[in-house]
């Protein structure tokens, strides 16, 4: 195990010094939706909020007839009741909207203390402050809450900013060499499989393009139901499905709002700007 | 030219009696090696070659790497298809194909195994 962690820190450090004279997040961006424009010809830039089925065809028709009746919507509805119970420390901490509508502007960087604050780090710093226990990262309540308070985003397109100081291209930079670093025993990144092999089937999944990839979360997932407790078992973070996706590659995962998670969703997100959010995505 | 070593000649003579090994065993060894080799590249913890490869037998293959057929023809070299299992990144630095033998993902007799039921296809 020590030898690919090496290797990986080796690769890392060099894509690092290369990339970091000129870190362009704009270029980037620009560079990615041409990439999969050309890749996926005919598809429109906010087909890409539906991740799989944005691409193919087949598995569209399952999850169309799935949406007509969301399972996700019980446990959004628990999530408000949730939210309304708290919503007097959100007034105090998010101002006006108390955390609603807001979504699409997150992670953020945070200018006064140089870190990045994710959505559901803002929920649970806010609980603390005002007194209240902050809830587990990953999954249950603060993905349901979250969940619901996404979907007051819905429409609104996601625009993540990366401004020019040194501190905040440095996360950038940090998050977009996890991205593109091969890892763990099986030697893979998040952009073989989600940017080099997007649309491609392994075994019988069909891998989803990174463009667009966030737009929907915390995200509601068959899977996580059948293992999970109650309407809100369901949803994950997107902490969570990073865990998930490094596990695959038997890679160790990173803690929840770890900083390299952070630097990763800062990434990732900014990759996914103008695109609308749509929370919470229902995938299997 | 210098007379061979000792050590030299000693290791000849195990290369030759390797050789000849490798002459008589395959008969009786590549049966099983081929039905061997099958299982782990069928079987999702060891190679899981399904994930990425259409493989004649094999079912809900996935279509990242290209379909497995006419491999002799295509690897008449034995290590060169050896080297393509063991570590796939040596060709394409940026190759989806985990590196099996690299990364010790699979043994080196199982790779063994594996080429020769690859081989077969
Ligand atoms: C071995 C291939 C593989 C690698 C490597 C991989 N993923 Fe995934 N990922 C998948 C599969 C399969 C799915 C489920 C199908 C889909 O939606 O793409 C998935 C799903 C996701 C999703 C959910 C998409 C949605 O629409 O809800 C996100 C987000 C994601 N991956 C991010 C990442 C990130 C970030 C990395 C790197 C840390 C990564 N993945 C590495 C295979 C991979
Ligand atoms: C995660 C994806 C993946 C897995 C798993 C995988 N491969 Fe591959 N394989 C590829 C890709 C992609 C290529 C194309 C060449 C390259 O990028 O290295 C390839 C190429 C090959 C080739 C060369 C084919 C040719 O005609 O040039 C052989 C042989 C091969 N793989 C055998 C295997 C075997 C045997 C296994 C399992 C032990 C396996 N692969 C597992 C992705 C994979």
């Amino acid at each position: 195990m020590k030898k690919f962690i090496i290797a990986i820190t080796a690769l890392g450090l060099l894509g690092g010094a290369v990339a970091h004279a000129k870190t362009n997040p704009a270029k980037d961006l620009k560079d990615v939706r041409a990439y999969f424009f050309k890749k996926f010809p005919g598809v429109p830039l906010q087909e890409y909020a539906n991740g799989i089925y944005g691409v193919n065809a087949g598995r569209r028709v399952e999850w169309e007839s799935t949406m007509e009746f969301p399972p996700s919507e019980p446990g959004v509805d628990a999530g408000k009741a949730l939210y309304n119970k708290y919503k007097g420390a959100f007034a105090k901490c998010f101002g006006n909207g108390a955390g609603k509508g807001m979504r699409q502007n997150y992670p953020k960087y945070d200018a006064k203390t140089g870190d990045i604050v994710t959505f559901e780090g803002a929920i649970n710093s806010c609980l603390k402050k005002n007194g209240q226990k902050p809830l587990g990262w990953k999954k249950g309540k603060l993905a349901a809450m979250s969940a619901y308070m996404a979907s007051t985003s819905n429409g609104k397109a996601i625009n993540v900013k990366v401004p020019n100081n040194k501190k905040a291209l440095a996360w950038y930079e940090r998050g977009k060499k996890h991205f593109y670093a091969k890892r763990g025993q099986l030697n893979l990144s998040c952009a073989n499989c989600h940017i080099g092999s997007a649309g491609g089937q392994i075994r019988g999944n069909i891998l989803s393009p990174a463009l667009g990839q966030v737009s929907h979360f915390p995200v509601y997932r068959k899977k996580w139901e059948s293992g999970g407790k109650g309407v809100m078992g369901g949803f994950g973070t997107l902490h969570r499905r990073y865990g998930g996706c490094n596990k695959q590659v038997r890679a160790k995962p990173f803690k929840a709002q770890s900083d390299e998670y952070k630097a990763l969703e800062y990434f990732h997100t900014y990759m996914s700007n103008g695109i609308k959010v749509n929370a919470p995505g229902v995938r299997q | 030219m210098r007379k061979p070593t000792r050590s030299n000649l000693a290791s000849s003579a195990v290369a030759a009696v390797l050789a000849c090994m490798t002459l008589i065993m395959p008969i009786s060894a590549s049966a099983d090696a081929v039905e061997d080799g099958k299982k782990i590249a069928f079987d999702r913890k060891k190679g899981n070659c399904l994930a990425c490869h259409a493989i004649a037998g094999g079912s809900m293959p996935g279509n990242i790497g290209p379909p497995l057929v006419a491999m002799k023809a295509r690897f008449p070299d034995k290590a060169k298809l050896r080297a393509q299992i063991w570590d796939a990144t040596a060709k394409n630095a940026n190759s989806m194909m985990p590196p099996f033998g690299k990364h010790k993902i699979i043994s080196e007799k199982e790779i063994d195994k594996v080429v020769e039921f690859i081989l077969t296809l």
